[in-house]
């Protein structure tokens, strides 16, 4: 009997074996030539100073790395949130309403309860939590009790979560003049935790020191306890863990429901960045939930490497703002970031291969 | 009654793209292919199209440059989505990450060509709308269905009921059509009786990026008059019309009709006046398609099921 996540197509890549960390390094390699290539399509004068300006654009300063780290602080929070919901056999497409409703309810924190004073900015963060683990509690529950495919429910949730943000904002923290929602009190911003120091200028904040403080955390969830491993064993067979006697159902709503509370705390963070981010009121599917997949395929699924993979995304992404002095459109980014993962999904043949030839070789030992 | 013809016509400007794109999903996963990429074939399916209706609209005009671009559109979905059939048949990679990485690539790239091609420099590519017909001769003077099938339309409406009554005819009547399916349920016994499955996986892959393209041209000429790199979330809202219609052609069509109109209701609620005077928040009316999706999915998700063996790559060696 083939694995449940097979049965029902859409199935979460299983890289947790895969060839690790070289596999991803050859695969920015190669991306990085093709983005050279375009470069040289483009105008062939000044594609070396552009691609000068991606690999180096986010080194010139402390301010551009600390840069580097504000706009990686979101994306490793959804990566992690797609990577989690992977490493369960779920595939989470819902991170980006999730994401907004963690970011809806962190700014709903922050602009109405001012009299929690320092404590502000934790409950806030907290609020966006749970509002991103709610958002997410309803395709996990469609899941696991009425058998409803996860990626549609996803995608439905995706985009019942930004009208439902949109009318929330609107009726309780809109300030109608620029259309968006109001500013959160200066209690409710993430604290520097010194990080302003280091990169004096930039927009970092803890955020991103939180965001690798929960990847170690979803690290040990997933490999070092017992919970961690009945997630994962549901995700691979549910039928056989079932006879094991896991709760296979359960499984599934708790792991969407930690997969979404991580979106929602990319939200909060983002949004309590006091970077002077609002929430919009328009017809927008937030893109940080989408850069999450990205973040979780580059980053193998693993949470350390999501970690890394959503810092190189914001690396190459600052570097390639930059790049735009030399007249190169930002694309060029997405379009490296794209082949990138491209050949990431070429590097599981490489294990195959390895590991054919290491079992011909004790074949012949034998 | 001129309510329910305005009501039926805006119902199909959102029912063809995505029952196109999603019959298109339909032949790769069925050859057990899953594509998440639909979007991004959309997308470079549109951007190949409408680039060459701004080219050519001084020189052509109507449906015979609609037909053209129709052709181009196809052509460059099926193109590109041969990144993503290489990908997971050949290379036998995660099916999921190469979908990935195509919706990613394609509005770069299509943004990244606008603005290299265009002497403005920006990335919205305009174009002269000259594809409505108001009325189709002699059809359109019919009592009740004139006004419904043959008045205020696109030649690409026609397009799509056709494109949706080959597809079943393809899928179930045909020896190619029995071949795709057995590769999606079943490949070593396919393979056993001399089936290639790579050939009938690569064939899957083409039609539904055919498809897609064509669906991304249909969605912009129906409802822009400029393709700005991107078709509105249609494609993953077409994967999800797929898994609502069970992978079944005349399900997928009727799926895809239902949520249509369940986004017509929300887009045009403000011009029906008994809606109006019910005194709900617009909001509540945007979110009806995506909920009554979820509610219906309840009742008739109990016996789902997916092709079994998608998103497995074939191994020949492993039989």
């Amino acid at each position: 009997m083939r694995a449940k996540r097979e049965k029902m197509g859409l199935a979460g890549p299983d890289l947790s074996k895969a060839a690790g960390p070289i596999s991803s390094i050859g695969a920015i390699i190669v991306g990085l030539l093709v983005g050279l290539v375009i470069l040289f399509i483009a105008n062939p004068e000044k594609a070396l100073s552009g691609f000068g300006w991606i690999l180096g654009g986010s080194l010139q300063s402390p301010k551009d790395f600390g840069n580097v780290l504000y706009y990686a602080t979101p994306i490793v929070m959804t990566g992690l949130s797609v990577a989690f919901a992977f490493r369960t056999s779920l595939f989470n497409i819902g991170a980006s309403g999730q994401f907004i409703m963690g970011a809806y309810g962190a700014v709903l924190v922050g602009v109405q309860c001012k009299s929690l004073g320092s404590f502000q900015w934790i409950v806030a963060l907290l609020a966006a939590m749970v509002f991103g683990g709610l958002w997410a509690l309803l395709p996990g529950i469609l899941k696991a009790y009425f058998n409803v495919n996860e990626v549609i429910s996803c995608i439905m949730t995706n985009y019942i979560g930004m009208y439902l943000v949109n009318w929330l904002v609107k009726s309780t923290v809109y300030h109608k003049l620029t259309n968006r929602s109001l500013p959160v009190a200066a209690t409710a911003n993430i604290p520097k935790m010194g990080l302003d120091k280091i990169f004096p200028g930039s927009m970092v904040n803890g955020g991103i020191i939180i965001a690798a403080i929960v990847s170690v955390l979803i690290y040990i969830l997933l490999n070092k306890t017992t919970f961690g491993f009945e997630l994962k064993a549901c995700g691979f067979n549910k039928d056989a863990s079932r006879y094991a006697g896991i709760n296979a159902r359960k499984n599934i709503v708790l792991s969407l429901l930690i997969s979404g509370a991580l979106a929602g705390i990319g939200g909060g963070l983002l949004y309590l960045a006091g970077s002077g981010k609002y929430i919009y009121v328009e017809d927008i599917l937030s893109p940080e939930g989408f850069t999450g997949i990205s973040v979780a395929l580059l980053g193998m699924s693993h949470p350390i490497g999501t970690l890394f993979a959503g810092l190189f995304i914001a690396y190459i992404t600052v570097g390639g703002s930059y790049m735009q002095l030399s007249g190169f459109v930002p694309e060029i980014i997405d379009i490296i970031t794209a082949t990138i993962i491209y050949f990431a999904a070429f590097a599981l043949i490489l294990r195959g291969i390895l590991q054919k030839f290491r079992s011909r070789k004790a074949g012949d030992k034998g | 009654m001129s309510t329910i013809y305005f009501l039926f016509q805006q119902t199909m400007f959102f029912t063809i793209p995505l029952m196109v794109v999603a019959l298109g999903g339909m032949f790769s996963e069925r050859s057990g292919v899953i594509n998440i990429a639909l979007e991004g074939i959309m997308i470079m399916g549109g951007f190949c199209s409408i680039l060459f209706i701004n080219r050519m609209q001084d020189t052509l005009s109507g449906q015979l440059l609609l037909i053209l671009a129709i052709l181009i559109a196809m052509a460059s979905g099926a193109l590109f989505s041969l990144l993503h059939a290489y990908a997971s048949i050949n290379m036998k990679a995660d099916q999921t990450i190469s979908g990935t990485a195509l919706n990613l690539l394609a509005p770069a790239l299509s943004i990244f060509m606008a603005r290299m091609i265009q002497t403005s420099g920006v990335q919205q590519i305009p174009f002269t709308n000259t594809f409505r017909i108001s009325k189709v001769p002699l059809l359109g003077d019919i009592p009740v269905l004139g006004e419904m099938f043959f008045q205020n339309t696109f030649l690409t409406t026609y397009i799509g009921v056709l494109i949706l009554v080959i597809s079943a005819i393809l899928l179930y009547k045909t020896k190619f059509g029995l071949r795709l399916r057995a590769c999606g349920e079943h490949p070593q016994a396919a393979d056993s009786v001399g089936v290639s499955v790579y050939r009938m996986r690569y064939a899957g892959v083409a039609i539904s990026g055919a498809l897609a393209g064509l669906g991304g041209l249909i969605f912009v000429v129906t409802t822009s008059t400029q393709f700005n790199a991107e078709v509105a979330g249609y494609g993953f809202l077409a994967l999800a019309v797929l898994i609502f219609g069970q992978w079944k052609p005349y399900r997928i069509a009727g799926a895809a009709l239902f949520f249509g109109f369940m986004k017509t209701i929300s887009a045009t609620y403000s011009s029906i006046p008994w809606l109006i005077n019910l005194k709900i928040s617009g909001y509540a009316y945007k979110m009806i398609p995506y909920i009554a999706t979820l509610v219906v999915l309840i009742f008739s998700s109990r016996k789902s099921q997916a092709p079994r063996a998608e998103g497995i790559p074939y191994d020949q060696g492993a039989r």
